[in-house]
């Protein structure tokens, strides 16, 4: 009996360390997907551009010039000059940073936020999840951007409520997705064996389930990133976002779109930003499910 | 010869007097736990037998109240050492849970968090209990693995619980348990998904731990093989009643209810040889909950039940032998045959 252990113990010792193994097997299966690869150096390059662009920039976002209105791209403006001339390239590299920031703090909001309610729902149940719940679903009944335009109203409209607005309606979404896995983790006998060593509620939710429903949080986020970033940009289009002349891609386009005839770039640019920047998140969100979801194995 | 009323002499550590403990449905009440009463005395080993559904894991978790919705402990005590666990709040059960009564389960497969590495799981109890830094909890971790009989501690503490075999697994589960030197263990089937071999050096573990640290363990299991080896003192349940309480010796030398009599009977022996008699079986199944008979539990199934068993519940009450039997048979209220033997039903 004591050879039997003693075997296994020099086994042990000779296997390689399995977090890294697994962290391995995530970035093999997460490379082995075109589109994630794709997505991930796209996000990098764009936090890039976020940070350091600006600096870089040929002309200031907000210097107008008068005598360069409306002229179509070409060596001097890469991507023309708007109703004001001003340089739309340089708007767009400033807009990145207004774009990004957006994203990851309106899901920041929405995450944190979902997550308290969505472990707490499942981990408590009966009347505290039902309220939760139901309260989840009424703003699930509103159609997204309606509720955050109603947020905005009521807040007034900036950049700042708009990632307030966004944040909260994807709260729902994370809170369902967290309370389904919580109420999945919450019957594994871990959780009994913690209780039984007289661990605190808040210990259990925050120590030992939380970590063990983080990859569909992290996925979420990832994808939920693309959405707000979409309907940021939409709330700032219809004006109740960034007010100009902030270099914020929804407003650009809403204000490209009265020269749609004479010069198409203008609104045509910052569409074509905002679809890039949301697809490169879809498809790394994508391929992050791919990779984190044990049960997509091949 | 130990007979179970030397139990109420000696000082017992847990007590339990009626417990109740159900499970409410839309429809009906099942009543999981209904009126058990046993003690546990110092030091010693109480096991709790019965079949699946017969209510031992719920007693278990109902003496750490930790019954969860729709279940609720309807009624009866739980005297820990003297004072009633169901009065206490929760933050003071939670002082009593992992401290002085632990528990380990049935599953170390999945009785380990596969987040955390093992030492940071023992450390949690020294981190609950007994504010201990990160680093000194670690070391006292790393001295109870070696405790629990794991070799080289020093890398097992750092190692995740998917890295380890069962048996090491539930070493690890015991260490958790008995970090912060409880004075009552409560082992939820600890064997059950070990194999045989590793059954046995668990057990043996246990003993060992039992002799060194004092303290009392209450053993729920359906094998009574275990039972033999480990046990002390034996609770016999069936659908949430106690029917035959007895010391290890007496209940095997001279089982009294027909149901220990019939679980015996099922037990395969390897010492004496039966020739080709098949192994006997207890007929019919358990009754569904919400179908429980009128009268005695085991009625329906009982080879020796007459009229008064079908339309009366027998007490718990104390034979002459020493032993608790909830049985008609042992009564003057007797209806059947006055001549009947239970053990002459006994095959093995």
């Amino acid at each position: 009996m004591r050879e039997e252990i003693n075997e296994s113990a020099a086994q042990a010792k000779a296997a390689p360390n399995p977090r890294i193994v697994k962290i391995k097997n995530f970035w093999k299966k997460l490379t082995s997907s075109k589109s994630a690869v794709i997505g991930g150096i796209l996000i990098i390059l764009f936090v890039l551009i976020a940070f350091i662009g600006p600096y870089f920039t040929p002309y200031s976002p907000f210097d107008t010039d008068t005598s360069n209105r409306l002229v179509g791209p070409s060596m001097e403006h890469w991507f023309g000059t708007d109703n004001y001339g001003r340089d739309i390239f340089s708007r767009i590299i400033h807009g990145m940073s207004i774009t990004l920031y957006v994203g990851f703090f309106s899901v920041f909001i929405g995450m944190t936020v979902g997550v308290l309610f969505g472990i707490v729902s499942g981990y408590y149940g009966g009347k505290v999840d039902t309220v939760i719940m139901r309260f989840m679903d009424i703003l699930l009944a509103f159609p997204g951007i309606l509720l955050a335009l109603a947020i905005v109203a009521v807040l007034g409209s900036s950049l700042e409520n708009v990632i307030i607005a966004v944040g909260i309606f994807s709260v729902p979404v994370f809170a369902r997705i967290v309370r389904g896995s919580t109420l999945a983790v919450k019957k594994l006998e871990y959780i009994d064996a913690v209780k039984a060593l007289g661990a605190t509620d808040g210990r259990i939710i925050f120590k030992h389930i939380l970590p063990n429903v983080a990859s569909p949080i992290i996925v979420q986020a990832t994808l939920s990133i693309a959405t707000s970033i979409l309907s940021a940009s939409g709330l700032s289009f219809i004006g109740m976002g960034a007010q100009p002349p902030i270099p914020e891609w929804g407003a650009m386009l809403s204000d490209g779109r009265n020269y749609m005839y004479d010069a198409t770039h203008i609104a045509t640019i910052p569409g074509l930003a905002i679809v890039v920047v949301v697809l490169a998140f879809n498809l790394f969100g994508d391929g992050l499910r791919d990779a984190l979801d044990p049960k997509m194995k091949n | 010869m130990v007979k179970a009323t030397d139990i109420l002499d000696e000082q017992p550590i847990l007590e339990v007097k009626d417990l109740q403990t159900s499970f409410f449905t839309e429809k009906f009440e099942v009543k999981a736990v209904d009126g058990v009463n046993f003690a546990v005395p110092k030091g010693k080993t109480l096991g709790i037998v019965g079949e699946s559904g017969s209510g031992k894991s719920i007693t278990s978790l109902s003496v750490l109240r930790l019954i969860q919705d729709p279940g609720k402990i309807k009624g009866g005590e739980i005297l820990f050492k003297g004072e009633n666990l169901l009065d206490k709040s929760e933050a003071q059960m939670r002082k009593i849970r992992g401290n002085e009564i632990s528990m380990i389960f049935q599953e170390p497969m999945t009785s380990l968090n596969p987040v955390y590495t093992v030492g940071q799981q023992i450390s949690e109890a020294y981190m609950i209990h007994q504010n201990m830094s990160k680093k000194e909890a670690m070391l006292r971790s790393t001295e109870m693995l070696e405790l629990v009989g794991i070799p080289s501690p020093k890398q097992r503490v750092k190692q995740y619980p998917h890295e380890l075999s069962g048996g090491m697994r539930q070493r690890v589960m015991i260490a958790m348990a008995l970090a912060c030197d409880p004075e009552l263990l409560i082992a939820d089937e600890p064997t059950t998904a070990l194999d045989v071999t590793i059954q046995a050096q668990i057990l043996e573990l246990m003993k060992d731990l039992q002799d060194r640290l004092g303290m009392s363990i209450i053993m729920i299991t359906h094998d009574l093989g275990v039972v033999a080896e480990t046990c002390d003192y034996v609770a016999v349940m069936y659908m949430g009643k106690v029917v035959e309480y007895a010391s290890v010796t007496d209940l095997f030398k001279n089982p009294k209810h027909p149901y220990t009599v019939g679980l015996l009977n099922s037990l395969p022996r390897h010492d004496v040889d039966l020739g080709d008699v098949e192994l006997n079986v207890i007929k019919g199944s358990v009754p569904s909950p919400d179908n429980i008979p009128t009268g005695c539990r085991f009625a329906p199934r009982c080879p020796f039940a007459s009229d008064i068993c079908h339309e009366k519940l027998p007490h718990l009450e104390q034979s002459e032998e020493g032993n608790q039997i909830r049985c008609w048979i042992y009564t003057d209220e007797w209806d059947g045959d006055p001549e009947v033997n239970v053990n002459d039903q006994r095959s093995t």
